[in-house]
């Protein structure tokens, strides 16, 4: 007896993006490590720029939107569907992963130019502080449970999540304050930098972006499978017993008599 | 919806009274948070004095976990919730009954620690008013964020281990504002107290709000 197989179905679009994310990384990496001069100030520090604030961007603006979004969606009983569910799940875990790359290169950057990996700033903590916040979700998330309740539980925890990242963000931001402002972008949308180093830094955004898309979609598709596959668990399980115990018995009466399933000779 | 809140509020607290796990465990509990971490700063008094604030909102938070734990314990029996859900009573009634339990135990704790802070590191608080204003401003927010997260991990085999990794990153905000405004409360800068209320009060209120909306939902889940 064969096991039952999930096929995975990826749709086209989802390729392209990729593609076209790797590439825009790629170009983002030559502009930024090669084409752009060194800054006026902070020498090569300054390429690190062109990476980690598209990442924070994407760990809080775009994951935040699609978790909170997919959350109230299925909540929302007239809209209520596992495809809000997942999408939602699968946002909180890239964004973990931005988080943490948030985080790294921020501290990466924080040694050469504050003269310390980890300082109690704002932003950093505040980071910290999300980075806790999904961990905290995607351990609720991993409680096995009936994928309606578990979609339910989540998105509950999501909106709550939600609610107080404005809250961490208040009270961290009061608490210590290093981090500079905009330097790139001031309130009016002026930018403040050479034309290659402007062009990488918005290259970066769109990178980033496409790469974040990219990952949601194929997470989407891993939490199908993993669904899938969950539903099938016990009769994979099962289909494998009755193999051993067929074997074990055939071979136990092997020569004696005819055995059923594989024993048979 | 109020009645049905004092109704739960009651029940719990008369649980509470009778089996005393408040009293002799999570009273305990906060004070030996107060000792452990006076032993890790050190017997130096202008640094024990200089850290009172954020230790006794840091034992506040964890007894908080544990008021928590227990008030989940107490529904945790078999078809215990079921029961509760099939008596008709309004889950925004559940809600704030359970949140005013826990709400009511978290004050007494807080007299506690006062007095324990006031005893051991030698404070005084100079701003009374600004102190019990944070003390009760918290209180709520920790009650309803705490009994929704309660909620949220009820009926896992996990719920312990779950629920602080849940619900302490969510407090953080109530533990900076906390020990800022107590922080101004011992100095007698009730100004720059007062600027930490602006976030006590938004939390209270939107776990309030957000836990009356939300907590029929996640009676279900659960």
């Amino acid at each position: 007896m064969s096991a039952p197989t999930v096929r995975p179905s990826r749709p086209r679009w989802l390729d392209v993006v990729g593609i076209l994310g790797v590439v825009a990384l790629g170009f983002t990496v030559w502009l930024g490590l090669w084409i752009t001069p060194p800054d006026v100030v902070q020498g090569n520090l300054a390429r690190l720029l062109y990476i980690h604030p598209p990442l924070a961007t994407v760990a809080l603006y775009w994951v935040g939107a699609v978790a909170v979004g997919g959350s109230l969606l299925y909540l929302w009983p007239r809209t209520r569907s596992l495809f809000w569910d997942r999408l939602a799940a699968s946002a909180v875990e890239v964004g973990a992963v931005f988080s943490a790359l948030t985080l790294v290169t921020g501290s990466l950057w924080g040694r050469p130019a504050w003269g310390t990996w980890w300082t109690w700033d704002a932003r950093l903590t505040s980071t910290a502080l999300l980075l806790l916040l999904e961990v905290g979700y995607l351990a609720l998330r991993r409680v096995p449970a009936d994928p309606a309740v578990r979609a339910r539980r989540c998105a509950v925890a999501a909106l709550l999540i939600a609610v107080d990242i404005p809250l961490v963000h208040f009270s961290v931001d009061w608490w210590n304050t290093l981090h500079q402002g905009g330097t790139f972008i001031d309130p009016g949308f002026k930018i403040h930098a050479s034309t290659s180093m402007s062009w990488t830094f918005l290259l970066g955004f769109v990178a980033f972006s496409l790469v974040f898309v990219w990952l949601l979609g194929v997470r989407y598709q891993v939490e199908v499978l993993q669904d899938a596959v969950g539903d099938q668990e016990l009769e994979v399980s099962l289909a494998e017993r009755w193999d051993e115990d067929t074997e074990h018995i055939g071979g136990d009466l092997v020569g004696q008599a005819p055995a059923p399933g594989r024993g048979a000779p | 919806m109020w009645h049905d809140a004092v109704l739960v509020a009651g029940k719990d607290l008369r649980i509470e009274a009778r089996s005393r796990v408040a009293l002799w465990q999570v009273v305990p509990f906060a004070f030996l948070v107060l000792v452990l971490l006076a032993f890790a700063i050190g017997p130096d008094q202008t640094a024990l004095r200089r850290a009172a604030p954020g230790i006794f909102w840091v034992a506040l938070l964890f007894s908080t976990v544990l008021a928590i734990q227990r008030s989940v314990a107490v529904e945790s029996g078999e078809g215990t919730r079921d029961g509760l859900r099939l008596s008709g009573i309004d889950p925004a009634g559940i809600f704030l009954g359970k949140a005013a339990a826990v709400g009511l135990q978290l004050l007494a704790l807080q007299l506690v620690l006062w007095a324990g802070v006031t005893f051991l590191f030698d404070v005084r608080v100079h701003v009374v008013w600004l102190a019990v204003t944070a003390s009760l401003l918290a209180t709520v927010g920790l009650a309803c964020a705490g009994v929704l997260y309660g909620a949220l991990s009820a009926g896992l085999r996990v719920r312990d281990t779950l629920l602080p990794l849940l619900v302490l990153p969510v407090l953080a905000p109530v533990l900076l504002a906390g020990s800022k405004v107590w922080e101004a409360a011992l100095d007698g800068n009730a100004a720059s107290g007062t600027q930490w209320l602006k976030i006590l009060v938004p939390f209270a209120v939107i776990y309030l709000v957000v836990g009356i909306v939300l907590y029929g939902p996640l009676q279900e889940a659960a």
